[in-house]
């Protein structure tokens, strides 16, 4: 098995509401991400994974924000280090691309000072001419056809999908050992998305890098990712393999979320298959979270938040009752 | 970019055409018989049409525009019959010490607006915001004249540091130049708060902070940089209300500018010194903006090329 890149261990993040009041985003989570692999990250838009990934990145505003837990990347544990320590690891050694191309470039700065102001701060002392060359090449790898002349472009002059690429190239182009993308083709078009995931396995395959894709259509994460993780309102309620997650789900929000993916040459019956939405941060239910959604709900569940356990091999779920879930599909 | 500032130059002279027939309307259809202002209270109605013959006030407008505006083309922009000058002799001491106060107005607001703007915006909700904030309602609400007043009465005054008036040496700009940028000052720290906060809000700064970038340079390079087009807007809107502000300064601190000329000037009746200061100060107006549209162009790549 590959090295374990990125472990968070009981992750919690919360903000602040009010003068005293603190509400919980994300509540306690813990997985890993190893080299080589893309693992998804999964949930309905407001379950907690952009706050998730922000944290692991330190890039919410200290003011408001209370993190805890432990996330370690290669033996360094990130939520103790000095802001100047955790600058050199960002954009170095874990980058991070989002889901509005558009407005993830600065509006009035061309292309090639975005990408020099990447590479020349994490790699002091390279000349001019250098930095000129890195940014042509990170650009030929995300598959720019004239990088010359996109360098000279400003954002508004390209395309969502090409600014996406440059996005890409912009976080690979120091080599980044981690790569989290947060819905990186969610607002780009179908066949653009497919060229973005290509794209993304690609540079897996030829940097073995590790990257984390945060995503609410598990459409996308069964085409690109080999394991996956499911989350609930900011707890998760599932992990396990690609394969084994489709063909085996074990949490009734899984069984969900897999049913409501409409699917070529099957007949959707009914598309949110999920009544209701996620609850509210400051009004969460007790006990499993998801229960008054659930179909399968009880009394028991309204009592105590279940944890995540070993359902299988390299399985876990959060439902303990998961065997009727499974009985009654 | 040259052909930009080209064309925008070239706009301007079909705009101080219109104005200077604005002018010129305005100062002889109002009420008021100039003839009689030079002639004297005491000249007979004989003498009074005399002297309307002689300035050529008894010729149909259109004929004495053209007398005017072609004046001006040659560098003769009227006489003052009140000085008994021309009016380019008693502009002459006057325009450099005008220009000088406005340069050093619009230089310390800005900055310090802009200061103030970005200071507030870093520490939001805290302390340093609600006091950048107090002077920004401050220098809004405070008129200018009567915060002239107030810092003479302070510092010239009670401590004696500074000039009550007059310009003996650049102490005496100092006064002058805070009560005529106060207001500036103020909506500019406002401005710049508030784009500032919107700015550290949107995508591209996440993404700057996610490449690496220390915080003062997320803060300069990418947030300040997008605000500054706020910046310079309503900097340019605020030009009208800096050259007004500069006639009530200049009287207030009786300083020989162009300002308290049109003061006097008017106070006197005497029209042609009036319409060339109103003239001049369009241009002024004109120029500064078009100052401020470079600016503007030069920073925001997506009007450069309309
Ligand atoms: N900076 C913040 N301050 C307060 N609440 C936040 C902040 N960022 C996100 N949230 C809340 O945290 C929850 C999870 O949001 P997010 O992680 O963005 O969801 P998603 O899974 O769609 O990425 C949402 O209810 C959102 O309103
Ligand atoms: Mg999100």
């Amino acid at each position: 098995m590959a090295e374990t890149l990125l472990e968070v261990k009981d992750l919690k993040t919360e903000f602040k509401r009010g003068k005293k009041d603190w509400i919980t985003a994300v509540n306690g989570v813990s997985f890993q991400v190893r080299a080589g692999e893309i693992v998804g990250l999964v949930g309905e838009s407001g379950c907690g994974k952009s706050v998730t990934s922000l944290s692991v990145m330190r890039l919410h505003s200290k003011h408001n924000t209370r993190i805890t837990g432990e996330v370690t990347f290669e033996g360094k544990h990130l939520l103790e280090l000095k802001e100047p320590e955790m600058q050199e690891i960002r954009g170095n050694e874990i980058s991070m691309i989002f889901q509005e191309p558009m407005s993830a470039l600065d509006p009035i700065m061309r292309i090639e000072d975005q990408l020099t102001e990447a590479i020349s701060l994490h790699n002091q002392g390279l000349s001019k001419s250098e930095v000129h060359a890195r940014c042509v090449r990170a650009l030929k790898l995300v598959g720019i056809p004239e990088p010359e002349m996109t360098l000279r472009n400003y954002p508004h002059e390209l395309s969502g999908g090409m600014c996406q690429r440059v996005m890409i190239a912009m976080a690979m182009s120091c080599e980044p050992k981690l790569l989290i993308a947060d819905e990186p083709t969610t607002a780009l078009d179908v066949t653009i998305q497919a060229q973005i995931l290509a794209l993304m396995e690609q540079i897996r395959n030829e940097h073995n890098t590790g990257i984390l894709l945060i995503t609410h259509d598990l459409g996308v994460v069964a085409e690109t990712c080999s394991r996956v993780i499911v989350m609930y309102a900011g707890n998760i309620v599932e992990e396990a393999p690609v394969k084994e997650l489709f063909r085996n789900p074990h949490h009734p929000y899984t069984k969900g979320l897999i049913e409501s993916v409409p699917r070529l040459g099957r007949r959707v019956r009914r598309l949110p298959s999920i009544p209701g939405s996620v609850p509210d941060l400051s009004a969460m239910p007790s006990g499993c979270r998801f229960a008054p959604r659930c179909a399968y709900a009880r009394p028991e569940c309204s009592a105590r938040l279940p944890e995540l356990v070993e359902v299988g091999p390299d399985h876990k779920c959060a439902c303990p009752f998961y065997a009727n879930v499974r009985k009654e599909a | 970019m040259g052909k930009y500032i080209l064309k925008r130059v070239l706009s301007m002279i079909p705009l101080l055409f219109v104005v200077s027939i604005l002018v010129f309307l305005f100062i002889h259809l109002i009420p008021g018989d100039a003839a009689r202002q030079v002639a004297g209270a005491t000249a007979t109605a004989g003498e009074v049409e005399a002297v309307r013959k002689q300035l050529g006030l008894d010729q149909p407008l259109i004929p004495q525009y053209i007398q005017w505006i072609t004046g001006i083309f040659h560098g003769d922009l009227g006489i003052s019959y009140t000085n008994n000058t021309t009016v380019a002799e008693l502009f002459a001491p006057r325009l450099p010490i005008t220009i000088y106060l406005t340069i050093c107005s619009i230089t310390w607001s800005v900055l310090i607006g802009i200061v103030i703007g970005v200071v507030a915006a870093i520490n939001r909700g805290r302390t340093l915001d609600m006091l950048g904030m107090l002077i920004a309602i401050a220098g809004i609400s405070l008129p200018n004249f009567w915060l002239g007043l107030q810092l003479m009465q302070i510092f010239s005054v009670n401590l004696g540091l500074l000039p009550t008036g007059g310009l003996e040496d650049w102490r005496g700009y100092i006064l002058p130049s805070l009560a005529m940028g106060a207001g500036i000052m103020a909506i500019l720290a406002r401005v710049t708060r508030s784009s500032m906060i919107e700015n550290l809000g949107k995508d591209y700064v996440r993404t700057a902070r996610a490449k690496g970038l220390p915080e003062s340079r997320v803060i300069m390079a990418h947030a300040f940089k997008n605000s500054s087009i706020d910046i310079i807007t309503v900097t340019a809107l605020q030009i009208g209300a800096l050259i007004a502000g500069s006639v009530v300064v200049e009287t207030v601190f009786s300083i020989p500018g162009l300002g308290r000329l049109l003061v006097d000037s008017i106070g006197f009746r005497d029209y042609e010194v009036i319409q060339a200061l109103i003239l001049f100060f369009s241009f002024e107006y004109m120029v500064i903006n078009l100052i401020a549209d470079v600016l503007y162009a030069l920073i925001n790549p997506r009007v450069r090329y309309e």
